[in-house]
């Protein structure tokens, strides 16, 4: 059983949480100048703005980098696989993969996310796209 | 006015301390004091990182420090290891104050590791590591290395070749936990995976007890001093927006340091030095690949030619620039940095274990933080 620390949220990142629990990825968007932005934050650092949207990513990105989370010392846990995934719209988050073994992982592959139940915690995943 | 560090003192490095991380820090101050030719009573300003856990009130209270009249916090981990003698000397060079304590101590081994899996996010700045297996600095900075790995098309081995040459040094090192075992590149490459496919065991800094602890003055005081006095001819920081709580995710490009490279630029400006004038450097390196990024974000080498540049032996003994002659974190202990402070003033003064030979100008750097120390 992979160990998952759930997050714990606060007012500005409430709301990607939120989104999660409804199977929706969003992004935060300025309402000023409509700049996205991930990690979410109170203030665009654009133009300033305190106010803000969301919009729902279409959850298509590719592989910015990726790593195999496996702690040595806990050979019980399942490895996962870590990704950055450069998302479609322009910003970058932190995620896992799933689907395909590690060694076949490489920088610049085409995912999608979706949403899995990940040690008792739900959360945002990819899966590479398939071949059309 | 410049300011100078007068004294430095540290614990043994170890894995077990048996002891306080208040006992460790009054330690390492108390030595460091002496060092300086000073008393507690001489104390009135101190730094810190901001992750210790040991209250200033605590520290002076111990060690009879009557008043402080400066006090200040590094930003981050090892990132601020240099800054704090940019706060000291700041402070000292204002009027602030007139002697600064720095001090850094935990029981990073025997108690709280900070290579262990973090079981929950301290704030909501963690969300975006904790909750997906990014639960260790190793896993969160390897996502960079991945990057800077695929970009150059090294592979673990290449990475190996920076801590054979820290082991070989601190394998001459007596301070060194790592004294008189040195490794080579089979012994890396049989160490056990702690980050696939970037990181092995030998990859990782140490996790270490102990305590270090630094004095800087005025350089008027200079020549009062017991010890030869060390010039902090330049301090810096660097922290670029796009940063982010741990590492720097939300950069364009990862496979580049732009934190060391704008610090460089400062670093160079202030002090007027080159990279080549400088006789030795010591890099922080909490992983092995940091060091390839760092020599490449301070002119050493161009981007990518870090292993190269390592495999012809330019950072090792009597190479063109010696780099962590005491072994570095990975070879002589893990005080967050500040052993590697402590070096480099032993190699201004002429008293390192692997002293080279005439050295006078040093660069230190702790990823987001530096400094060049001379002689004054």
């Amino acid at each position: 059983m992979v160990r998952v620390a759930p997050p714990v949220t606060d007012d500005d990142n409430r709301f990607f949480w939120d989104g999660v629990r409804e199977g929706r990825l969003r992004i935060q968007r300025c309402a000023s100048c409509a700049t996205l932005r991930h990690p979410p934050g109170p203030m665009c650092p654009r133009c300033h703005s305190l106010e803000w949207d969301t919009v729902e990513s279409r959850g298509r990105g590719t592989v910015y980098s990726w790593v195999l989370s496996h702690h040595p010392t806990e050979p019980d846990a399942e490895p996962r696989i870590v990704v950055l995934v450069d998302l479609e719209e322009g910003v970058r988050l932190v995620a896992n993969l799933q689907g395909l073994p590690w060694a076949d992982v490489t920088n610049g592959m085409a995912v999608e996310a979706f949403f899995a139940d990940v040690g008792g915690v739900l959360l945002p995943q990819f899966r590479p796209v398939g071949p059309a | 006015m410049d300011a100078v560090i007068a004294g430095i003192g540290h614990t043994e490095y170890s894995k077990n301390s048996g002891r306080s991380t208040l006992q460790l820090a009054v330690e390492a101050s108390r030595a460091a004091i002496a060092d300086a030719g000073l008393t507690p009573a001489d104390i009135d300003g101190s730094v810190t990182f901001q992750l210790d856990k040991n209250d200033e009130l605590a520290v002076m209270t111990n060690l009879g420090i009557p008043q402080l009249r400066f006090s200040s916090r590094t930003r981050g981990g090892g990132g601020g290891a240099c800054a704090t003698v940019q706060h000291a000397a700041a402070a000292v060079v204002s009027g602030q104050a007139r002697a600064v304590l720095i001090w850094r101590a935990f029981n990073e081994r025997s108690r709280h590791r900070f290579g262990q899996p973090n079981p929950r996010p301290p704030d909501p700045a963690w969300d975006f590591y904790l909750p997906f297996g990014l639960d260790t600095p190793a896993k969160i900075y390897g996502l960079q290395f991945q990057r800077y790995m695929h970009r150059y098309g090294l592979t673990n081995a290449d990475f190996g070749l920076y801590t054979v040459v820290a082991r070989q040094y601190a394998a001459t090192n007596p301070h060194a936990w790592f004294y008189k075992r040195p490794i080579t590149i089979e012994d890396h490459q049989a160490s056990r995976w702690i980050v696939e496919p970037l990181l092995r065991l030998l990859d990782c800094c140490q996790e270490s007890d102990g305590g270090v602890a630094l004095v800087v003055v005025g350089a008027d005081r200079a020549a009062d001093l017991p010890n030869p006095a060390v010039r902090i001819a330049g301090a810096g920081a660097s922290h670029l927006q796009g940063g982010d709580e741990m590492f720097n995710f939300y950069h364009p490009d990862l496979s580049t340091f732009v934190e060391g490279q704008t610090l460089a630029d400062d670093l160079w400006a202030q002090t007027g030095y080159r990279p080549w004038d400088m006789d030795v450097a010591l890099i922080y390196e909490n992983f092995s690949p940091i060091v390839f990024m760092q020599l490449e974000a301070f002119g050493y080498c161009g981007p990518g030619e870090a292993r190269d540049f390592i495999a012809s032996g330019a950072i090792g003994p009597g190479g063109r620039i010696p780099v962590n002659t005491n072994g570095g974190l990975l070879g002589e202990g893990y005080i967050h940095g500040m052993n590697n402070i402590v070096e480099a003033v032993r190699q201004v003064r002429g008293t390192a274990p692997n002293q080279v030979a005439g050295a006078e100008r040093v660069l230190v750097t702790s990823g987001r933080s530096g400094l060049v120390l001379d002689k004054p």
